[in-house]
């Protein structure tokens, strides 16, 4: 019976909750009380987190090499903008999840192109997908507002208590707990038998068909859902921004996910919010130094830390961190990030 | 004596090259068939068609009975076929306890639950113990399966093989590669595979095959030269001409 | 009946410039499986070379051309062995972010060395105008364009088909293992064919000055046709991109002519279409690796 226990444990032990993340959790939420000032860009820094989570989905854990995922972002965002513009949906909480199913329909018609082929196809796939989305939107800009922008967004209190202010207050605590919410959500989704499938057939999708694992229905499921993920942090972003515009299916929101993505790794769930963070952090630095070419250094960015690595980028960056928790809890206490170098 | 797994006149081209030709295999029910043949008779091609990672230019496939010709390599499994791969294929970031907790999950139909977390069911705990106890990676199931040594990497590769608990075997030259020590592990599992599991095993090594098989079929250039019980086939000709310069 | 034969004519033009800007790319990955999304950065560069001589140092255009050929293809060399050579073995993933990075980066060089505005070529006289063929307009720009690429295309598939070098590289492609065993430097064939392809692209990228149109946001948005270019022609060949690039040449033109509103749409539909029938693209095979 001890074989027994000992699986049940270690299979149990990685789905349980690291203090570390608790405490994660709680400082978001006390941003909120720390930095009254500065809800807008905490909120964006949300909005970016929930994005690139719904990529961490498929790139970390199924392995998919996407470069189109704007174009959920843009569908959930078009989507919350109509239903607001033309008052169809006018509750937000109900209209996000309308968006966000726009999307999802769109994540499963397109997930059985992403299926098929080797990863320069899909990429190209992806990528195809988005900017004919893209262009459909410049198309039908009488529907769309074209380079304009809908217009006629507004938006009204979230179950009828929390208006939407004008510092954001109201915004910042809605997309943080719509991430919470969905991050919970994906926890569960990764930790179970579904989830774990999904690490298989990244690692050997042959071995995986070969114990019974039906492959393709399983990529399916996973890319829909992510899907659904791009697509609400497409309506949050019209929601509390209350603007909505071409920009959303451009090709640099994805250039920027893929960016995130690298910095905070991929495959234990945090490395799209950190890296959203990071991000974020980088890019209003870049931004003050040089308004116009900020561009340049993100690309610097990019380059250093593929010719570095990432693997080696994480451990150097968390040397410090994990020394000071070595200190404060013993040697169990130290943070390590799962390495999944991505397919 | 009922079939376990048949083809019938299977072929498979490759442009030209004919590598699989005319192909009429039987393998009985809870039989030790060996198949065998000099390097590049096309023993591995045979396998994957059986197993649907390769599907044949012509010709049927039947797995007890029904024809599994077009059906997916996960479908077949489900219907208990399993096989091990000639070369380890195997999760390098998941460990022997992920592993096998996956193929047992999968066998279970749990494979798909998405809201359960691993490791809260005791049906499958127990199986997962079971299995890693009868291969000996009781004391390394928590590493990572690239870390491995080689001859743990084969074992687990036999065990996720038999957690799918299947009704056909395919072993693709489970002693492979193993060094001399621990080949003897890799063979005492494979002699443990219970009665009424029906094995088709690929080997080269011809201890292995003679102590393990009761029937041998020999493949050459992808067609059958002769099948028999393994005393008939050591004393056939036309095998040892075969054979002729290859270490036995 | 002649609007068809102009859009044929023109077609075939704007195909032919993009097989000679992405042939090169379709080399790198057929040849050392490695993604390259900063290709259209070397066609900008040898583009913007060739502004510089001719507008400001006053080459005469044709004399420009070959110069924007070996600038390219010596930055190409230069980033090869210093970046390049480290990411063969990485994973695509690695290998787009790294790209898409230095595309980053070039863009906003160009942008902050010649500013952000589209940028012209001076051309001789000889270039400019049309031709009166039975009333099909043959724009002399475009006819020369035909001229060259068609020239250029000639040369590589007989460098490809009759020399010995086109030999090395055809079994590089073909399964760099066994070539290197057969005692081909692999690396070396490669490093050379990089910064050809690199040198063909800045020649594109000069000669499309006055089609496409260069300015420093010309690598981001061309990426895209050389990638399907490359992805629908597959490459394991250059048969296949050469035919894909006509496809998509004409296939734009005559998209933009007869369905003005759905412009780009064509182009991204045909793509898609045509991948999911054949996800190597149409004359592609998945190679040996």
């Amino acid at each position: 019976m001890t074989a027994q226990t000992d699986v049940a444990y270690h299979a149990r032990r990685h789905g349980r909750w690291h203090w570390s993340e608790i405490a994660f959790w709680l400082f978001l939420l006390a941003c909120g009380f720390i930095f009254p000032s500065r809800y807008l860009i905490m909120t964006e820094v949300v909005r970016l987190a929930l994005f690139a989570l719904s990529l961490d989905l498929i790139l970390g854990y199924a392995g998919i090499v996407s470069l189109g995922h704007a174009a959920f972002f843009g569908v959930g965002a078009y989507a919350a903008g109509l239903l607001s513009a033309h008052g169809i949906i006018t509750e937000p909480i109900l209209a996000l999840v309308v968006a966000g199913l726009a999307a999802t329909v769109l994540g499963f018609a397109t997930s059985f192109l992403v299926i098929r082929g080797v990863d320069l196809t899909r990429l190209m796939v992806t990528l195809g997908i988005a900017l004919l989305l893209e262009a459909l939107a410049e198309r039908f800009s009488d529907i769309t507002g074209g380079t304009d922008g809908l217009q006629g967004i507004d938006m009204q209190p979230l179950l009828g208590l929390f208006a939407f202010d004008m510092f954001g207050k109201t915004g910042f605590f809605y997309a943080l707990a719509v991430l919470f919410l969905l991050f919970l959500l994906a926890r569960r989704i990764v930790y179970s038998p579904f989830g774990l499938s999904l690490r298989a057939i990244r690692n050997n999708p042959l071995r995986a068909a070969a114990i019974g694992i039906p492959v393709n229905r399983r990529l399916i499921a996973i890319y829909t859902i992510a899907a659904f993920y791009a697509g609400v942090a497409g309506a949050l972003f019209t929601q509390t921004t209350q603007i909505t515009s071409l920009d959303v299916f451009a090709f640099d929101r994805s250039a920027d996910l893929m960016l995130m993505v690298v910095i905070g790794g991929t495959g234990y769930l945090y490395g799209g919010l950190l890296g959203a963070a990071i991000f974020k952090l980088l890019q209003v630095g870049f931004s003050t130094i040089t308004p116009q070419y900020w561009g340049f250094w993100i690309g610097l960015v990019l380059v250093v830390i593929v010719l570095v690595g990432r693997a080696r980028i994480h451990a150097a960056a968390l040397f410090l961190p994990n020394l000071v928790l070595r200190q404060i809890g013993g040697r169990k206490a130290v943070v390590a990030l799962s390495d999944s170098e991505a397919p | 004596m009922s079939i376990a797994l048949e083809t019938r006149n299977l072929e498979k081209h490759f442009g030209g090259l004919r590598v699989t030709r005319d192909l009429s295999l039987k393998v009985f029910t809870g039989a030790r068939h060996a198949l065998i043949g000099p390097n590049g008779a096309g023993k591995t091609t045979v396998i994957n068609q059986l197993t649907g990672v390769l599907a044949p230019t012509s010709g049927r496939i039947l797995l007890e009975g029904q024809d599994i010709t077009d059906l997916p390599v996960h479908a077949r499994v489900l219907r208990g076929l399993s096989r091990t791969f000639q070369i380890n294929q195997l999760y390098p970031d998941l460990t022997p306890l992920e592993t096998i907790g996956l193929a047992v999950s999968e066998r279970l139909g749990r494979g798909g639950d998405w809201w359960r977390r691993m490791g809260t069911r005791d049906d499958v705990n127990i199986e997962i113990a079971e299995t890693l106890g009868r291969f000996r990676l009781l004391d390394v199931m928590n590493e990572a399966t690239s870390t491995l040594p080689y001859g743990k990497q084969r074992l687990l590769e036999l065990a996720v093989a038999i957690a799918a608990k299947p009704r056909v075997l395919l072993l693709d030259e489970p002693a492979a590669g193993v060094p001399e020590g621990e080949r003897k592990d890799i063979l005492a599992a494979v002699a443990a595979l219970p009665r009424d599991v029906t094995v088709l095993l690929i080997e080269h090594d011809m201890d292995l095959v003679f102590s393990f098989a009761d029937r041998i079929s020999v493949l050459v250039s992808g067609a059958l030269l002769t099948e028999g019980a393994p005393d008939e086939v050591a004393r056939d000709p036309q095998v040892k001409a075969v054979y002729l310069g290859e270490a036995a | 009946m002649t609007s068809i034969l102009t859009n044929l004519f023109d077609g075939v033009a704007y195909g032919m410039l993009l097989f000679v800007l992405a042939c090169g790319l379709a080399v790198t990955l057929g040849l050392m499986n490695f993604v390259n999304l900063a290709h259209g950065a070397f066609a900008m560069a040898g583009g913007y070379v060739c502004a510089i001589m001719v507008n400001q140092q006053g080459w005469p255009f044709f004399a420009a051309l070959p110069l924007a050929f070996v600038a390219s293809a010596v930055i190409g060399i230069v980033l090869e062995r210093t970046l390049y050579r480290h990411l063969y073995a990485r994973s695509h993933l690695d290998q787009v972010l790294f790209s898409i990075g230095l595309a980053f980066m070039s863009v906003a060089a160009v942008d902050y060395i010649m500013g952000s505005s589209r940028i012209f070529i001076n051309l001789p006289d000889a270039l400019q105008g049309q031709f009166d063929v039975f009333g099909v307009g043959i724009g002399r720009y475009r006819l020369m364009i035909i001229v060259i690429c068609g020239a250029l295309t000639a040369l590589l598939q007989l460098v490809l088909a009759k020399t010995r070098f086109g030999s090395r590289l055809r079994a590089a492609v073909d399964d760099p293992r066994a070539a290197s065993g057969l005692g081909i430097n692999v690396p070396q064939v490669f490093a050379f064919t990089f910064a050809f392809g690199c040198g063909l692209a800045g020649l594109g990228g000069a000669l499309s000055a006055e089609i496409l149109g260069l300015d420093p946001y010309f690598p981001l948005k061309f990426m895209i046709y050389f990638l399907i270019v490359v992805t629908v022609g597959g490459s394991s060949s250059i048969t296949g991109p050469f035919l894909a690039s006509l496809l998509l040449g004409i296939g734009d033109v005559a998209g933009k002519y007869y369905v003005p509103k759905m412009g780009p749409f064509v182009i991204y539909t045909m793509m898609i279409v045509i991948l999911i029938w054949r996800p190597n693209g149409l004359f592609g095979r998945t190679a040996a690796r």
